[in-house]
């Protein structure tokens, strides 16, 4: 099953002639990843590797997508996520970083409005490995199987992603929720629906310090979530009031530390690693290969 | 992107928010001018972007000029939490009553923005919202309908305010409010709001814009502050760069990665000099660069760089070192791990290239090498 893309996903590209988009359309059509068409407004009519591209969202929904996936430039992506969110997209993944947090505000609330699903902005997309991969992932690092992984960081995630791959331990899906402050899903939202695929043993968090997604998730757990959670939460380090790269990591006075983090998830009963290797230990431990 | 508050004050004057007179100094012939200006009495405002300047002494009042000289040539060039002061604000000094808190924000965790008000302002408001919830009083502000006469006068309600200071209230929280939309600030806060006899006045102000959208605020380009130092430098190359106090240097790609990368040297005894991210995707001379910004802070005994290639190419990284090596003079230690896309041809590069650099396989294996190899020098 997975979650959220699967095989039966048709995507479209918006900003598929830009440099980025251009290049990771390839890399996606090259796993497998059904990509239909692509939008750029002006470039309607044209073609990339052999993919039809349009003006507008919604020839693209005419044509038949379910999910789209967005390159354009910061200054324009919230606009992006508006059309898709209108046009009938109910699967909306944003790549893009450095979107005016005014913007994501108002796309957000587009997106609940109409009860689309955002991944993202400023994310890494999503894969459900042999099926589809929305994004800009380095595929290789995963494998199918039954560990479901939602992440804030792109990086660590294909990290611990290839530590568990090593030791034989593939994944049903994995999703970048995306490092801004707004983001179109939380934690507890992504462990719903990993609790409800049968094709998920086992969850993995990856968190980071700012805001207070992890601490919601573990309230979360304790009342709805009967598979095993494994998380790590990256930033023990990171000194309070500065904002560690423009991720969404920031500390908050004094909520949202890593160490408040810890503290809520293994309240709940999650194992929390102390390294990512110790994360695919932990994991190893909780389901069958 | 943090405004100064002399800066932050002229907006709010801009938007009807009455401020109490002052002008901004750079030299001592300038404080004196300003003080006699205001009648040889006045506050003195270290100009400084980090919080807590008041706690340690950058807010000072002079009760005549020649104190307001002392002070000012104290002040002048120390620094407040690593931040130089440069500029010195003289204000009026004000008879207040009662010292409040107002604020509108970006609530990451609500998705709204939020307005905060407290009849207890002052240095102590993160202590009291903390000990005394009851005393903060907060709107919901969707950013859909604005912010609406109703919700404001339910909070004063609430917080028991006169009735005769609801009118003039609600102006500043609407000036707020309009600053924060027009000008894409994630924060606009006034504490103290100062309770006087002539009216509700600003005694400090502070607004943080949101660097995402400068692009559309070319009124707010001359504003522009960069910080101190190494972090200055990060800033103006486009790199994410936190000088923190331990003494092994750290470049990764990923802010997540970078902050793991700090952890596991912690967890291994040791002490992180830095946080830098190079981002996805970074160019050999992104590489370079990263490691010439390292290189400059005294403290770093040892560099260790662990790059995870996704969308990075590890080759681009190692050509980045070899440039660096060739351009710069290097002499710390450097551990590196390399992994994933083009990770063979990374390594060769490196081995064939620069024998000084120590490649290691792992990540948790790098942080443990880097530690004992600080501790050596």
């Amino acid at each position: 099953m997975a979650i959220i893309v699967d095989e039966n996903t048709k995507a479209v590209v918006q900003g598929i002639t830009g440099t980025q988009g251009r290049f990771h359309t390839e890399r996606m059509l090259k796993y497998g990843t059904k990509i239909i068409c692509g939008v750029t407004p002006g470039k309607g009519g044209s073609e990339i590797f052999g993919v039809p591209v349009f003006d507008t969202v919604s020839e693209a929904v005419k044509m038949g997508a379910n999910a789209s996936v967005i390159f354009v430039p910061a200054p324009f992506a919230a606009d992006a996520i508006m059309e898709a969110a209108d046009a009938g997209i109910k699967v909306i993944v944003c790549i893009t970083e450095g979107i005016p947090v005014h913007d994501e505000l108002k796309a957000y609330l587009k997106v609940k409005e109409v009860k689309a699903i955002l991944i993202g902005p400023n994310c890494p997309g999503i894969i459900s490995p042999g099926k589809c991969h929305l994004g800009i992932m380095p595929t290789h690092v995963f494998a199918e199987g039954n560990v479901g992984i939602a992440s804030r960081s792109g990086t660590l995630t294909y990290q611990i992603a290839q530590n568990l791959t090593k030791i034989g331990i593939g994944q049903s899906t994995v999703l970048g929720i995306g490092g801004d402050r707004i983001v179109g899903l939380s934690f507890s939202e992504v462990l719903e629906m990993f609790e409800k695929d049968d094709e998920t043993d086992a969850i993995v968090l990856i968190g980071e310090i700012g805001g207070r997604d992890e601490e919601r998730a573990a309230e979360f757990i304790k009342r709805h979530i009967s598979k095993p959670v494994i998380a790590y939460i990256a930033g023990i380090t990171a000194p309070p009031g500065k904002r560690m790269g423009h991720a969404g990591a920031i500390i908050e006075g004094g909520v949202g530390s890593a160490e408040s983090k810890i503290r809520a998830l293994s309240e709940a009963g999650v194992k929390v690693g102390k390294t990512p290797r110790e994360v695919a230990e932990l994991v190893a431990k909780e389901v069958k290969r | 992107m943090k405004l100064y508050e002399f800066q932050a004050k002229q907006i709010f004057a801009d938007y009807g928010i009455k401020i109490p007179r002052g002008s901004v100094a750079a030299k001592l012939e300038e404080v004196e001018k300003f003080v006699k200006e205001l009648g040889s009495k006045a506050v003195l405002k270290a100009q400084v972007l980090v919080g807590g300047r008041g706690k340690a002494g950058g807010i000072r009042v002079a009760r005549s000029v020649d104190e307001a000289v002392e002070i000012a040539r104290e002040m002048f060039g120390k620094s407040i939490k690593g931040e130089i002061i440069r500029k010195i604000y003289v204000e009026e000094l004000l008879d207040v009553k009662e010292e409040w808190y107002m604020s509108v924000a970006l609530d990451r965790v609500e998705k709204s923005f939020s307005l905060i008000f407290s009849t207890e302002g002052g240095i102590d408001i993160e202590e009291i919202a903390l000990k005394s919830p009851e005393k903060i009083f907060k709107i919901r502000i969707d950013p859909r309908w604005g912010l609406w006469d109703y919700q404001l006068r339910d909070l004063f309600s609430k917080a028991r305010i006169k009735q005769d200071l609801w009118r003039e209230l609600m102006t500043i929280a609407k000036a707020i409010y309009r600053i924060l939309i027009e000008k894409e600030a994630e924060l606009v806060e006034i504490n103290p709001l100062g309770v006087t006899e002539k009216g509700l006045f600003a005694l400090d102000a502070k607004i943080t814009i949101d660097d995402n959208a400068l692009f559309r605020h070319r009124e707010l380009e001359a504003l522009r502050n960069f910080s101190e130092g190494l972090e200055g430098i990060a800033e103006r190359e486009g790199m994410n760069y936190v000088k923190l106090d331990g003494n092994i240097g750290v470049i990764a790609n990923g802010a997540g990665m970078a902050m793991a990368t700090m952890d596991l040297i912690y967890l291994e005894g040791g002490r992180p000099a830095n946080f830098l991210d190079i981002g996805g995707g970074a160019s050999a001379e992104m590489m370079k660069k990263a490691l010439e910004i390292l290189t400059k802070d005294e403290n770093v005994k040892a560099i260790f760089i662990n790059i995870f290639g996704g969308i990075t190419r590890c080759d681009e990284i190692a050509r980045g070192l070899v440039k660096a090596f060739n351009e710069l003079k290097i002499n710390v230690p450097i551990i590196l791990r390399l992994s994933g896309t083009n990770e063979e041809e990374g390594k060769r590069i490196v081995l064939e290239n620069l024998k000084e650099i120590e490649i290691v396989e792992t990540m948790e294996e790098g942080a443990k090498r880097a530690v004992e190899v600080a501790r050596w020098r």
